[in-house]
């Protein structure tokens, strides 16, 4: 695998729009008033530009997250916990048909760079990606002012569990989290916890819904409880997810309030495979050979487990490990 | 606009659809209230799994077994309201198996560390180290994330859509 070096390079300023237009590797990106344009030397691609700073910036919070993140069927990036696929068209079954389709690889700090100094150009005062659309501005029309704070918020991970001392908090008035206006129709009360003498502090409990009650962002999973290498994470859902995620190992969701609808294709060509529509209390594994993208009417709870053995990602390439979790025996 | 958010519970929850051109197996696709609603209490079922880690669902009604575990396990309230009884263990009690809840014969001598309360929502730590028991008045259940283990129930074709 070649892995290109060279850094994101701004290659221009658009008179009319205010925008800069940027080189990374063999792709270029640019902006106009409504859409992202990605050119590479075989093709050219249009994204409209809300999804795809939505993309962006949570592809940068994630870390690249598992596995592959599709800004839409043809762009996106694949993680290599390391190093990062930036490709176009070659997972789309018609853009490998005509033989346009473009992968180059980079160190995962250069695609990082990258992708930060183009959302940070890109985004205005009053548009927030990471907010549900009715919670934040338009990201439509000409550059105005570049926002100040920082893009990405929210990926606080806990390393045991949130709210023990010393681990991530837990999100509260106090940490400028309020309850969001989707979920104030629900009584949140703490767990009652008694210590024996010389046990203060060892029992530890937390309202885990009310944590992603205030969560100030969306489709942002954040650790919560770990065993072992078994992560669990909680996000609050609403809208849409903005990217397509096809991962590289099998991953669970479990719904714990509302619905969301997840339309399923094939990983690797995009063929459509059909829809699961899960509600409170379902759970579903996300198999390693899908890519998914959730639709959440309501701003909803969601749980999805993860595995984060190093190394697993290759141990499902080779083949070693099916694509599907469980042994129906 | 005001905003009614739609929590389950045992006694009013409606499964989702799975609509595939796919072997529905691969998406074990199960419900956490319906596995506990057809579940004896303290059947230890497992709805999700990811190598040897598993998340189990446990319908809590009276007073459990004790178990241990070699790791931290969570438990999240789904429904009820749920006591959880902790006793410390000296070290040579901590079970040394490879993962997950063991079931031990009995309370564990060793003093106890007290209790959590906890309803819908909330989540609770059982920490390594420590032996706890569940007890409910009416009928609860948890969702316990932890390791595949001695306890652990299978019947994935008794819990998935599988058509
Ligand atoms: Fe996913």
């Amino acid at each position: 695998m070649d892995v290109q070096s060279s850094k994101v390079v701004a290659i221009g300023t658009n008179p009319d729009t205010g925008y800069d237009s940027f080189r990374l590797g063999q792709f270029t990106f640019r902006r106009d008033e409504y859409f992202a344009h990605i050119e590479w030397p075989k093709g050219s691609h249009i994204i409209e530009i809300d999804r795809f700073l939505r993309a962006m910036v949570r592809d940068i919070g994630w870390g690249f997250f598992y596995g592959w993140i599709f800004f839409d069927d043809i762009f996106g990036t694949t993680n290599h916990y390391g190093t990062v696929d930036v490709f176009a068209g070659a997972y789309d079954q018609g853009c490998k048909d005509q033989g346009i389709d473009h992968l180059e690889t980079f160190p995962a700090e250069v695609v990082k760079d990258a992708f930060e100094t183009i959302s940070r150009n890109w985004i205005n005062e009053g548009y927030d990606p990471l907010s549900a659309p009715l919670e934040t501005g338009s990201p439509l029309g000409s550059k105005t002012r570049e926002r100040t704070d920082p893009l990405v918020r929210g990926f606080q991970s806990a390393t045991r569990m949130l709210g023990l001392e010393g681990d991530a908090p837990v999100r509260s008035d106090a940490t400028g989290h309020p309850i969001n206006r989707a979920f104030a129709d629900l009584e949140f009360d703490k767990p009652d916890i008694e210590c024996e003498p010389g046990f203060e502090g060892q029992l530890h409990a937390i309202n885990l819904f009310d944590h992603i009650a205030r969560a100030d962002v969306t489709w942002n999973p954040s650790f919560t409880a770990i065993t072992g290498a078994s992560i669990c994470c909680v996000t609050s859902e609403e809208h849409m997810l903005p990217v397509i995620h096809g991962n590289d190992r099998n991953e669970w969701f479990i719904q714990l309030t509302d619905e969301i609808h997840w339309q399923i294709a094939d990983k690797n060509s995009g063929l459509p495979r059909g829809r699961i529509v899960m509600k409170a209390g379902d759970v579903c594994a996300m198999p390693a050979d899908i890519r998914h993208q959730g639709f959440s009417p309501k701003r909803s709870m969601l749980m999805v487990m993860e595995n984060g053995t190093p190394g697993l990602e290759l141990r499902y390439a080779s083949g070693e490990l099916k694509p599907y979790p469980v042994d129906f025996g | 606009m005001a905003y009614k958010t739609h929590v389950s519970s045992l006694s009013a929850f409606e499964k989702g659809v799975i609509e595939l051109k796919d072997d529905l197996r691969k998406y074990a696709f199960s419900n956490v209230f319906e596995v506990a609603s057809h579940s004896p209490p303290f059947e230890r079922t497992a709805v999700a799994q990811n190598l040897e880690y598993v998340a189990e669902v446990m319908r809590v009604d009276g007073e459990s077994p004790w178990y241990a575990a070699p790791h931290d396990e969570f438990a999240i309230v789904m429904d009820g309201e749920i006591t959880f009884n902790f006793v410390k263990l000296a070290d040579a009690q901590v079970p040394s198996h490879a993962g997950g809840a063991a079931q031990l014969g009995a309370k564990p001598n060793g003093p106890t560390m007290g209790r959590v309360r906890a309803r819908r929502g909330h989540q609770v730590l059982l920490p390594k180290g420590a032996a706890y028991q569940l007890t409910s008045a009416a009928p609860g259940v948890v969702l316990v994330q932890t390791m595949d283990g001695p306890v652990t129930t299978k019947r994935w074709s008794d819990i998935c859509t599988l058509s």
